[in-house]
């Protein structure tokens, strides 16, 4: 096994270890959806996913396709040190979205000016909270396509 | 199990950024430091205490120190959360008779593998991080920051508030001999002309980089007056996990700003005889500056949005309010996931702190703000 610190740290963009829970949301987005897990129950949504509803227990899921709209709930603009891939678009923003059609559901992204645009593409201090923003898909790896946000 | 036991015995190494010596070795001298302190033969100790992310196991604390027989080992997770939660689960275990004798420890080298946030991180990222770190939310400071950011929205501080909590532990490191910054004044100018790291938080809202160990000694209340020192009886501690929890990147769940210090201490509260009034002193964990305000309204020390306010004027320096972080705590003394907060609520009831509170009776420590956490309630009899 390589020592991580003798093998320098990884240059390239993290992508999601897809695991059961997840799969549903990361197969959609690689459609161009974003879809949300939902109790087939008591239809609360959740996020992160996980296989038990802790409303009413139920094993059973659904997975709803959102319209893409949200808001930024807060922003931060990260500078080095950072991974090499990052540090060299820093500084740029990572936001926390709430999403429009419930806002009880949150996710991490960026905005960005388009979906295949890095994360320096907009200038990260123009980024506010309550700011709206639509979806938009970055293509990492074959099976992966990362959802983004671009100014509405 | 209310003051049913007591720490009696304090030790660490020096605090600095490189030391030589491995994590076992240090971990080794810190315990025989404090069962020095306590006046206790090492090989009476029968329960061994640590943190998931301890890198040295029981057995070979247990085989270099010649423990005659552990009756009870025990690791509780999360990081920095852990701290207080490993020390009362210790307690719990000397007051149940699981045990008579039990240390707790942490040793840290920031050069070890486990200390680095990236080290070994390679193209897949799983579990709970497969929601941030893609979109290069990659440290803790980038995940409190965004917290940060949250609460200065919604409470209406500004990032004077956060140089009070950073200047007030400064302060105090300069006061402590100990601390890595002793010899380091700030001031409110250093703080802001520092370069960003995660905005809004600057280099000065992050704690320091530390190799260094510290332990404790836990006896009953009984044998602890034949030890040394004065002890310092548990009076309450508690643990929390609160309802739809995310470790550091708590952002899921309806109430953000709400931390797990909430349900913590209302936990600790309902097992004390004393409330947050009673408390002479604080040790607030401060891997990040705005965790100290997120723990002073969490411990009641202030209401919601409040922990801004609570800060002016000297809130939380020696002779303020409630002086917090008196040995200069994680951002100036030392970052040892908050063992040395520990160490340092024992100092204050003993009355041997290098920024003495006058007569300090009772003495709160609370670990990792963020993460499943814990807090404990130290008391002079």
């Amino acid at each position: 096994m390589t020592d991580a610190a003798e093998a320098g740290p990884f240059d390239g963009m993290l992508k999601p270890a897809i695991d059961d829970d997840s799969r549903p949301f990361w197969e959609a987005c690689d459609r161009g959806e974003l879809r949300i897990q939902r109790c087939a129950a008591c239809g609360v949504r959740r996020m992160p996913p996980r296989p038990l509803c802790p409303h009413c227990r139920s094993f059973e899921t659904a997975w709803d396709v959102m319209s893409g709209r949200a808001t930024v709930w807060s922003v931060l603009v990260a500078h080095p040190p950072l991974l090499p891939a990052y540090g060299d678009q820093a500084p740029y923003n990572v936001v926390v979205v709430a999403l429009d059609d419930d806002p009880s559901i949150r996710l991490v992204g960026n905005v960005v000016a388009a979906g295949d645009a890095p994360l320096d593409s907009i200038d990260p201090h123009t980024v506010e909270i309550g700011d709206a923003v639509t979806v938009a898909f970055r293509r990492l790896a074959d099976d992966v396509a990362l959802p983004v946000w671009v100014p509405a | 199990m209310r003051d049913a036991t007591a720490i009696v015995g304090i030790g660490n190494t020096e605090y600095a950024k490189a030391l030589d010596r491995p994590e076992k070795v240090l971990a080794l001298e810190a315990i025989l430091a404090a069962l020095d302190d306590a006046g206790i033969d090492p090989a009476d100790v029968d329960g061994l205490a640590s943190y998931t992310m301890e890198g040295t196991e029981e057995i070979e604390i247990a085989r270099n120190l010649g423990c005659r027989a552990v009756t009870w080992f025990g690791q509780v997770g999360y990081g920095g959360g852990a701290g207080c939660g490993v020390v009362g689960n210790a307690a719990m275990a000397v007051a149940s008779g699981q045990c008579d004798v039990a240390v707790a420890w942490r040793s840290r080298k920031r050069g070890a593998a486990a200390s680095r946030p990236w080290a070994g991180v390679r193209d897949r990222v799983g579990g709970n991080q497969q929601w941030s770190r893609p979109w290069g939310l990659l440290r803790p400071v980038d995940e409190i920051a965004m917290l940060t950011r949250r609460y200065l929205h919604e409470y209406g501080g500004s990032r004077e508030h956060l140089c009070n909590v950073a200047m007030a532990a400064r302060g105090h490191a300069n006061r402590n001999p100990a601390a890595t910054m002793h010899a380091k004044p700030m001031t409110r100018d250093d703080y802001f002309a520092a370069r960003w790291i995660s905005e809004p938080l600057c280099l000065f809202d992050n704690c320091l980089e530390t190799d260094g160990a510290g332990a404790v000694v836990i006896v009953r209340a009984d044998r602890a007056r034949d030890c040394r020192t004065r002890p310092a009886y548990v009076h309450s501690w508690a643990q929390s996990i609160p309802l739809d929890h995310q470790t550091m990147t708590n952002f899921f769940t309806d109430d953000p700003l709400r931390g797990p210090a909430w349900d913590c201490a209302a936990k600790l509260w309902a097992g004390a005889d004393v409330g947050p009034d009673d408390v002479d002193v604080a040790q607030l964990y401060d891997a990040f500056s705005p965790l100290v305000l997120l723990s002073l309204e969490g411990y009641g020390f202030c209401g919601r949005g409040e922990a801004p306010g609570f800060t002016e004027d000297g809130g939380i320096a020696l002779g303020g309010r409630l002086p917090v972080n008196t040995s200069g705590g994680g951002m100036s003394e030392a970052y040892v996931h908050g063992f040395n907060l520990i160490i340092e609520a024992v100092r204050q009831v003993r009355g041997t702190s290098t920024a003495q509170v006058p007569d300090a009776e009772v003495s709160l420590v609370t670990s990792g703000e963020g993460v499943p956490t814990s807090a404990l309630l130290l008391v002079r009899r």
